[in-house]
């Protein structure tokens, strides 16, 4: 799935949000680029804050401007740049081409109206389907997340269902109109995890039988092992590492992924006697970054890193890092 | 591994039910209950940490709060540092008070925005101590210096500080009156990867110091396989199995614990592949109509006829071992 031949679905260049508040400018998206592929899983790995959740708000034009500016060298999307799109020609993508599913299913669903008559509007607005057609492909959307007993819940009221079932009905309406990226916003954090697990199963069983690329965002790194194939890991509003998932645990080389790996408990395995710490807080983006986010949390940081912030240098075919200092070395990176 | 044949029980619970009624209809008649902790028998022994896990409305924060006599329990004794607690007056349980206290959830909501640091890890030496003021001074400092925050930000307020600072405020106040046991309810679940090691650390760095007794609630199992020494598993109201930290994580004993170890993602690609992974059908049953014999009968893979007859025991099937589980009955 990761073969250079295949064209991306989506492609983002040099994305930049920043939010201008009376309190001074936050500059939450910083230079993030990527691309996605026909049918790939892309991990979003971040801790709050990261910026993760407002690259994919701001490329769709979800953030409210103002206080947002998002700029950029271009988000591609079917041959149409998303940035200088119309509000008009980006809600005919919102919803239809690119869905989304969101972290809590309880507040994104209406309380006052039935399942059914959410799922059919996506399908009525977009597709002009009469209402009985909708009723019926409602209806096989259901059963295609696994809610059973369909033609009786789409009458039910989104309090009548449970959190994981919820959650499978977000996941139906985001679905209707046969997308070609769904965006998941921690979709599984709101959930058990004996029902995440059932969510991700669903999810991947989905994606094989739609072709569909995902982009999942969340800072569970057990997820992300379990359900990308590519992952990007954020801090600071950046895209410090990009790597293919296995590359990425197996390899990691930028220091906050690395710190990051180490201070996650294991279920099995050996058990350390002592955590390991990242210290410090995360940053604050007040500013234009004009060194590394990660700077004053990381143990190889040295002079370079407080003077410039480090652009991503490529060191394996899909793996690129955002940092001076080399792993391999141990010392500064030749760049 | 724990040895809990030398220690000294300092918390014993036994048959510890919270039953909260539902009444409906416009006479409000009491027409049933909803079952949040029902017939739960545990001992925690002195300087050890025992986790409480379980999914979110199988009662382990209920379970935590009524240990505590957070709420008036509707059966069973909770005896703490020797004393019975679960009938005693409000009176009394004031002084019980400094043995026992409490680190919540979430930082945000536990402490009062209108105090600054110094009031809120003040105010239980004000209400329970006869400190003067320079006397107090001393102590909030002493304790902010013990979880790490810097002495010169205790006028601040508790929005000027992170969530990991925060959750920091809270393990002080909990200390300040040196107690013995602390429950901590999820203290790490609303913080960030790279700051829940820091509190978990402070935590275990605090029991090592001053030989506290931790019950430590959460959902998060890997975390409770780095803290506790033996770890309870509650499923709907009831703890269905309890044991020492190896064996549990190493042999699972319940087909529900079974299930819940292998529907957490493991942090590493090679482990999903291999990964026996048991689904769970369908949902935990609402505690105010469990289904009829054991409450798992519903979802469980190993499901027997008499599992939908009778509740199985919970009993002891190897030294230090209980489970609650009709495969262990024979």
């Amino acid at each position: 799935m990761l073969d250079g031949a295949q064209p991306s679905v989506l492609d983002v260049k040099d994305l930049k949000t920043v939010f201008k508040t009376r309190r001074g400018e936050v500059h939450a998206v910083n230079n993030v680029s990527f691309s996605l592929k026909a049918g790939e899983l892309l991990g979003v790995v971040g801790e709050s804050g990261s910026g993760k959740s407002v690259t994919m708000m701001s490329l769709i034009g979800l953030v409210p401007a103002p206080p947002a500016v998002v700029t950029g060298a271009g988000v591609m999307f079917e041959g149409q740049d998303l940035l200088t799109a119309t509000d008009e020609q980006l809600r005919a993508v919102r919803g239809a081409r690119i869905g989304f599913v969101f972290q809590d299913p309880m507040t994104s669903l209406n309380p006052v109206f039935n399942v059914g008559f959410q799922l059919m509007e996506p399908l009525r607005k977009h597709m002009g389907m009469s209402k009985a057609k909708a009723r019926v492909r409602a209806k096989e959307l259901l059963e295609l997340v696994g809610i059973p007993d369909a033609e009786r819940r789409l009458k039910d009221y989104p309090h009548q269902f449970s959190g994981g079932m919820r959650q499978r009905v977000m996941i139906a309406i985001a679905l209707a109109c046969d997308p070609k990226v769904l965006i998941a916003d921690e979709p599984t954090t709101a959930l058990d995890v004996t029902i995440q697990a059932q969510i991700l199963e669903l999810m991947k069983d989905l994606r094989d039988k739609l072709g569909m690329a995902v982009v999942w965002i969340t800072h569970d790194l057990g997820v992300i092992a379990g359900i990308a194939d590519r992952v990007l890991v954020m801090y600071g509003g950046q895209v410090v590492e990009h790597a293919p998932v296995r590359e990425l645990f197996a390899n990691p080389k930028h220091p906050y992924t690395r710190a990051l790996l180490k201070t996650v408990p294991h279920v099995s395995g050996v058990r350390s006697d002592r955590l390991k710490v990242i210290e410090g807080q995360p940053p604050i983006l007040r500013a234009h970054p004009t060194a590394c986010p990660f700077r004053d949390r990381c143990e190889q940081a040295f002079n370079r890193c407080s003077r410039e912030n480090p652009t991503r240098y490529s060191v394996g075919p899909v793996h690129d890092v955002a940092c001076f200092w080399d792993p391999e070395t141990g010392g500064p990176r030749d760049v | 591994m724990f040895d809990t044949s030398q220690r000294k029980k300092l918390v014993s619970v036994k048959g510890l039910k919270m039953y909260f009624p539902i009444h409906t209809g416009l006479m409000r008649r009491h027409t049933g209950d909803v079952k949040a902790v029902d017939d739960v028998s545990f001992d925690i022994y002195e300087g050890e940490t025992l986790g409480l896990v379980g999914e979110s409305g199988c009662g382990k924060s209920t379970c935590g709060r009524a240990v505590l006599r957070l709420y008036d329990p509707t059966a069973g004794t909770i005896e703490v540092d020797s004393t019975d607690i679960s009938t005693m007056s409000q009176g009394d349980l004031r002084k019980m008070r400094p043995v026992m206290q409490m680190v919540f959830q979430d930082p945000q909501a536990s402490l009062n925005p209108r105090m600054s640091v110094a009031d809120i890890i003040g105010e239980p030496l004000r209400e329970h101590t006869r400190k003067s003021k320079a006397e107090r001074l001393d102590r909030i400092y002493e304790l902010m210096d013990a979880v790490g925050l810097n002495r010169d930000f205790a006028n601040r307020y508790p929005h000027e500080f992170s969530g990991g600072q925060r959750q920091r405020i809270g393990i002080a106040r909990a200390l300040a009156l040196n107690p013995k046991f602390i429950v901590c309810d999820e203290p790490i679940a609303a913080l960030d990867v790279s700051i829940q090691a820091q509190v978990v650390n402070l935590l275990e760095d605090l029991q090592g110091e001053l030989g506290l007794t931790y019950l430590f609630i959460s959902h998060d199992l890997s975390m409770v396989r780095h803290i506790a020494d033996r770890v309870a598993v509650m499923y709907l109201g009831k703890v269905v199995e309890l044991a020492p930290r190896e064996g549990l994580y190493a042999d699972p004993k319940h087909p529900y614990t079974v299930a819940l170890l292998s529907a957490v993602p493991e942090p590493d690609p090679a482990a999903h592949d291999e990964a026996n992974r048991i689904i769970l059908q369908g949902d935990v049953p609402s505690p105010s109509n469990p289904p009829q014999g054991c409450n798992f009968c519903t979802r469980c893979p190993r499901v027997m006829d008499i599992c939908k007859q009778q509740d199985p025991e919970f009993r002891e099937i190897e030294p230090g071992r209980f489970v609650a589980c009709h495969l262990y009955n024979q």
